[in-house]
C-alpha cells in the first residue's frame, strides 16, 4: 500500500471518527488483543504497556489528557493552581465508590501518593518535588510543591498515578495483597476472569459515576503470543480491536485494506515514543563528536521510515517528539548525505575501527531497521559488527555501558522534564540502569537548563530555556535520533470512540461503544 | 520389582536435587538481571527502584543464601514466588498443567498410533510405493519446521475454509458447558494436537520400520514361517512386538520433554500451557518461575524413565530388574 493510501485510511478512519458523532449505543462485548500477557493487574505495583492498556480500565487517575496534553477532568472534577504556583488545590468528584462499594475519598489519595512513592518508579521522580500533600476535607486534595515544578499538571494520568483503595492495602503486604490478583478499583469496568495464558474479561460497572457510561457490557481480552497469530485473529473475525504495536508493521497494510477496517494513529501523543540509536559518547571513535554528526548524516532515515516502517511515523529532528510542548524543529538538520558522512568521518581520523551494534529484539521490524542501520554505516566506511541479544541481555549490556551503538525507544510523558532530561543530563549517568543517560554524555550547561526548565515560570521562560537546550543537544549528537514511531490502532469500524485522549487505548474504554 | 522402583525414585531425588543446583547457576549464568527488566517495563529504573526490585526477588542476597532457601523450598515442595507475576509459582505452573497435558497427551497419542501404524506398513511393503508413499509424508513433517506447519495449518483450516479455530484452548465469551465445552476444546484441540503429533509420528515410523524390517530377517521369524503361522500373526505377534523395544525407548526419552516441549505450538496456538509460561519466565529472567518449571519438567522425564523401563518387562519378559 503506497503512504498516500495508508494515510487516506488514516483520515477517513481515525481522524474523521469525531466529526461523524453519533449517539452511543449500548451493550456489546469487544474482543481486544493483549500482548504481552501483563504479569499482574495492579497498576501501582507492575507498571508496563499491558497492565495499563488493560488495568487502565479498572483503575483511574485524578486526570486524563486530551490530543493536546491538555488536562481534563477525571477522579478531580476542578483544580486550581496559586499564585506562585507551589500550591495545586484538587476537588474531588462526589459520589465516587470502589467496586466493592466503598466511597472513593480525599484519604485514598493520600495513601496512593504514599504507597506509589514506594512502588512506581516514574511516580517518586515525579512526585519528588512535592513537600506536602493533604486533606482538608474528604473531597478536597492539597500537593504543596518545594518550588514550582512546570510539568506538575502532567503527572495524574492513570499510569502514571493510580488511584489506590486505601482500606484493601493499608496495613497489608502489599507485594501479596489478594486483591492484586482481583484488582478493585474506580474505573468503568471492573475485573472478572483471567485465564492465564488465555484470556482476561472485565466487566461494565453498573455504578459508574458517569451516568450511561461505559456503553460496553464485556471487554475480552484475548492472549495471542504468535505476530503473526494475531493477524490471523482479527483477519478471521476472532478479535475487533488490535492495538497499535499488536502486529508486524508489514502487516498493517494488508489488514487495513480488510472490509470494515479502520485505522488510527492517534491515542500515543502523551507518551510520543521516539526511536533512537544510543551512542556510547565515552570510549572509541564515538567519543568524537564529529564521527557522532557522520553517523546522523549516514543513516537514511526517510528510507527506514518508509520501507520499514511502512510510512509510518516521522523522522526525529531532535531530542524530543513533534508531539510534546517546547518542540522546536529550528534545530541544525542532518538530511541522509553519506558524502558529508565520509568526509566527517575522515577528519576525525576514523581508520576502520570496529563498532559494535545492538539491534532490539522486539520482533521482526526492528530486526530489519537494524539490518538497514548496519548497511547504512557500512557505505560510509564503517567497521560494525551486530551483537544479538534478547531483551533482557541487550539491557544488561547497555546498562554496563558495554556497547558502541544500541537501538532503543523511549516515552516522553508529554513535558521535556518528564520524559526527555533524564536522558541527557549527567545526573542521570549511573552505571547498571538502562533507560537514563546510559550514552554517558555531560554538558554542564545541558544539566542547567534542564535544571532550570523544570522550575521555571511563565511557560514562556520554559520554552525559550528547552529550546536552547535542543539545539546545543541537535548539535553534539549525543544520541542519533531516529524516528518519532507511529503504532496504528486497527479495529472494526463499527467500534466506535475508542480512542478519546492522548493517552489512547491506555486511557481505558469508557466512552468505546459498538454502532451494531 | 518394589524394591527396583524404591530403588529408582531414592535415585531420582538425588539426580533432581542436584539438576535444581546445576540449574540454578546456569540460569544465573545468562546475561540480565529480572529487576532491571522489571524497571526498564515500568519506564524509569533510578538507583532505589532498582535495589527495592533486587530484595523483593531476594538478589541481594549472597548466590550460596539463595540457593539454600531455594533447595530448602523445593524439599519441602515450595517452588518460590513468582514476583513478576505476583503468584506463588506452583499455582502459575498447575494453572498450566493440564491444558499442557492435553495438548501434548493428544499429540503423543496421534504420534505413537499414527507412526506405529505407518511403520508398520511400510515394512510390510518394504519397497513398494506405499513404503515410499509413506517414507515420503513422514519427511515432510519431519522435515518441516514446526512453527510453518502450524502457521500453514492456520492458513487453510481457519483463513481458507473455516473449519477450525485458529488460536486459543476455547471459545471466549462462548461459555459452553457440558458436551458443548468438550466439542469447543476438541475443536481448538485439533489443529495444535496434529502439528506437534505430526512431527513425532514421523521418528516413530521411520523407526517402526526400520527395526521391523531387521526384526524380520532374525531365525525366529523364519521358525514362525515354518511352523505355518499367518502373515498377519507373525507380524503382529513375533515382528511388532520385538521391534517395538526401540520405539517404547524413543517415546520415553520424547514423553520426558512432554511438559515443555511444546513451546512453539503453545506460542502460535495461543494455546495457554506451560511452554509459553517458561519461555516468558525466560525472556523476563524469572530465575523462580523458570526454576520451578525446570523442577517440573526434570520430574516428569525421571517419572517417565521409570515408567518406560517397567514398559520394557512388559513387551519382553526376558528383561529382568536389576537396580
Amino acid at each position: 500500500m503506497s503512504k498516500r493510501v495508508l494515510l487516506g485510511l488514516l483520515l477517513a478512519c481515525g481522524l474523521t471518527a469525531p466529526a461523524l458523532a453519533q449517539e452511543p449505543k449500548t451493550g456489546g462485548a469487544i474482543n481486544v488483543v493483549i500482548q504481552p500477557e501483563p504479569p499482574g493487574l495492579m497498576m501501582a505495583m507492575v507498571q508496563n504497556g499491558p497492565v495499563q492498556m488493560v488495568a487502565g480500565n479498572i483503575f483511574e487517575g485524578l486526570l486524563r489528557y486530551s490530543p493536546k496534553l491538555e488536562p481534563q477532568p477525571e477522579l478531580a472534577e476542578s483544580w486550581s493552581v496559586s499564585e506562585d504556583a507551589k500550591t495545586y488545590t484538587f476537588k474531588l468528584r462526589k459520589g465516587v465508590t470502589w467496586h466493592d462499594g466503598k466511597p472513593f475519598t480525599a484519604a485514598d489519595v493520600l495513601f496512593s501518593v504514599e504507597m506509589l512513592k514506594q512502588t512506581h518508579a516514574r511516580a517518586r521522580n515525579n512526585l519528588a518535588q512535592v513537600d506536602k500533600v493533604e486533606a482538608p476535607d474528604d473531597t478536597t486534595v492539597v500537593f504543596t510543591l518545594k518550588q514550582p515544578f512546570g510539568p506538575f499538571l502532567g503527572i495524574f494520568e492513570v499510569g502514571s498515578m493510580p488511584m489506590v483503595p486505601k482500606h484493601l492495602y493499608e496495613g497489608t503486604d502489599w507485594k501479596t495483597n489478594p486483591y492484586n490478583n482481583a484488582p478493585v478499583g474506580t474505573g468503568p469496568f471492573m475485573f472478572k476472569e483471567w485465564q492465564k495464558g488465555s484470556f482476561i474479561r472485565l466487566v461494565k460497572n453498573p455504578n459508574y459515576y458517569e451516568k450511561g457510561k461505559p456503553y460496553l457490557d464485556d471487554i475480552y481480552w484475548q492472549i495471542i503470543p504468535d505476530a503473526a497469530a494475531r493477524s490471523v485473529a482479527y483477519e478471521t473475525g476472532k478479535v475487533d480491536v488490535l492495538p497499535g504495536g499488536s502486529v508486524e508493521n508489514f502487516d498493517v497494510p494488508r489488514l487495513s485494506k480488510l472490509k470494515d477496517t479502520c485505522v488510527t494513529g492517534a491515542g500515543w501523543e502523551f507518551f510520543s515514543p521516539l526511536a533512537w540509536l544510543w551512542l556510547n559518547n565515552r570510549q572509541g571513535p564515538l567519543a568524537d563528536k564529529r564521527v557522532r554528526q557522520a553517523i546522523m548524516y549516514a543513516i537514511d532515515r526517510e528510507f527506514a521510515k518508509d520501507v520499514i516502517w511502512n510510512g509510518l511515523g516521522k523522522v526525529a529532528t531532535g531530542p524530543s517528539a513533534s508531539t510534546i510542548k517546547y518542540y522546536t524543529d529550528d534545530v541544525p538538520k542532518y538530511p541522509y548525505d553519506p558524502a558529508k558522512a565520509k568526509a566527517l568521518l575522515k577528519e576525525a581520523g576514523y581508520k576502520g575501527e570496529k563498532i559494535r551494534l545492538l539491534p532490539l529484539a522486539y520482533g521482526e521490524t526492528w530486526q530489519r531497521w537494524g539490518e538497514a542501520v548496519k548497511q547504512n554505516l557500512q557505505d560510509v566506511g564503517m567497521n560494525i559488527e551486530t551483537i544479538a541479544t534478547d531483551v533482557a541481555g541487550g539491557n544488561q549490556k547497555i546498562g554496563d555501558w558495554d556497547y558502541d551503538i544500541a537501538f532503543t525507544y523511549l516515552y516522553q510523558y508529554g513535558d521535556p522534564a518528564l520524559g526527555v532530561g533524564r536522558n541527557y543530563v549527567s545526573s542521570a549517568i549511573a552505571k547498571g540502569q538502562v533507560f537514563n543517560n546510559v550514552e554517558g554524555y555531560s554538558n554542564p550547561e545541558i544539566d542547567k537548563l534542564f535544571a532550570d526548565g523544570a522550575v521555571a515560570t511563565p511557560d514562556s521562560k520554559r520554552k525559550e530555556i528547552y529550546e536552547k537546550a535542543q539545539k546545543i543537544l541537535v548539535e553534539d549528537v549525543p544520541v542519533a535520533w531516529m524516528l518519532e514511531l507511529q503504532f496504528p490502532t486497527i479495529m472494526r469500524c463499527k467500534v466506535k470512540n475508542l480512542i478519546t485522549t492522548g493517552i489512547g487505548v491506555n486511557d481505558g474504554f469508557k466512552d468505546a461503544w459498538l454502532d451494531k | 520389582m518394589l524394591s527396583f522402583i524404591a530403588q529408582r525414585v531414592l535415585k531420582g531425588v538425588i539426580v533432581l536435587l542436584a539438576i535444581v543446583v546445576l540449574n540454578f547457576f546456569l540460569i544465573r549464568l545468562a546475561p540480565g538481571d529480572p529487576a532491571v527488566v522489571m524497571a526498564g517495563e515500568a519506564g524509569a529504573s533510578d538507583q532505589i527502584f532498582v535495589q527495592q526490585l533486587r530484595q523483593k526477588f531476594g538478589l541481594d542476597k549472597p548466590l550460596p543464601e539463595q540457593l539454600f532457601v531455594y533447595v530448602k523450598g523445593v524439599v519441602t515442595l515450595d517452588l518460590g514466588f513468582s514476583f513478576r507475576q505476583q503468584a506463588p509459582v506452583s499455582k502459575l505452573i498447575l494453572e498450566r498443567l493440564p491444558a499442557t497435558l492435553l495438548l501434548t497427551l493428544t499429540a503423543f497419542a496421534i504420534s505413537l498410533m499414527l507412526g506405529i501404524l505407518f511403520g508398520t506398513f511400510a515394512a510390510r511393503f518394504a519397497g513398494t510405493w506405499l513404503d515410499t508413499a509413506i517414507t515420503i509424508f513422514a519427511l515432510i513433517f519431519y522435515a518441516m519446521p514446526l512453527f510453518w506447519v502450524a502457521l500453514m495449518g492456520i492458513l487453510l483450516f481457519s483463513v481458507a475454509v473455516d473449519w477450525l479455530p485458529s488460536f486459543g484452548y476455547e471459545t471466549v465469551g462462548a461459555n459452553f458447558t457440558g458436551l458443548a465445552h468438550v466439542v469447543d476444546v476438541a475443536r481448538h484441540l485439533i489443529m495444535p494436537a496434529m502439528t506437534l503429533g505430526l512431527f513425532f509420528m514421523a521418528t516413530y515410523t521411520r523407526m517402526t520400520r526400520a527395526s521391523m524390517l531387521e526384526v524380520k530377517r532374525l531365525d525366529f521369524v523364519k521358525t514362525a514361517r515354518a511352523k505355518g503361522l499367518s502373515d498377519a500373526v507373525i507380524q503382529r505377534r513375533h515382528v511388532l512386538r520385538n521391534a517395538l523395544l526401540p520405539v517404547v525407548t524413543l517415546a520415553g526419552v520424547h514423553s520426558g520433554t512432554l511438559i515443555g516441549g511444546a513451546v512453539i505450538t503453545e506460542t502460535v496456538f495461543a494455546w495457554p500451557g506451560i511452554g509459553r509460561l517458561m519461555y516468558d519466565a525466560l525472556l523476563q529472567r524469572d530465575y523462580n518461575l523458570l526454576l520451578g518449571v525446570f523442577v517440573i519438567c526434570s520430574a516428569m522425564v525421571l517419572t517417565f524413565n521409570l515408567i518406560t523401563d517397567l514398559v520394557y518387562r512388559l513387551v519382553d519378559p526376558r528383561i529382568e530388574f536389576t537396580a
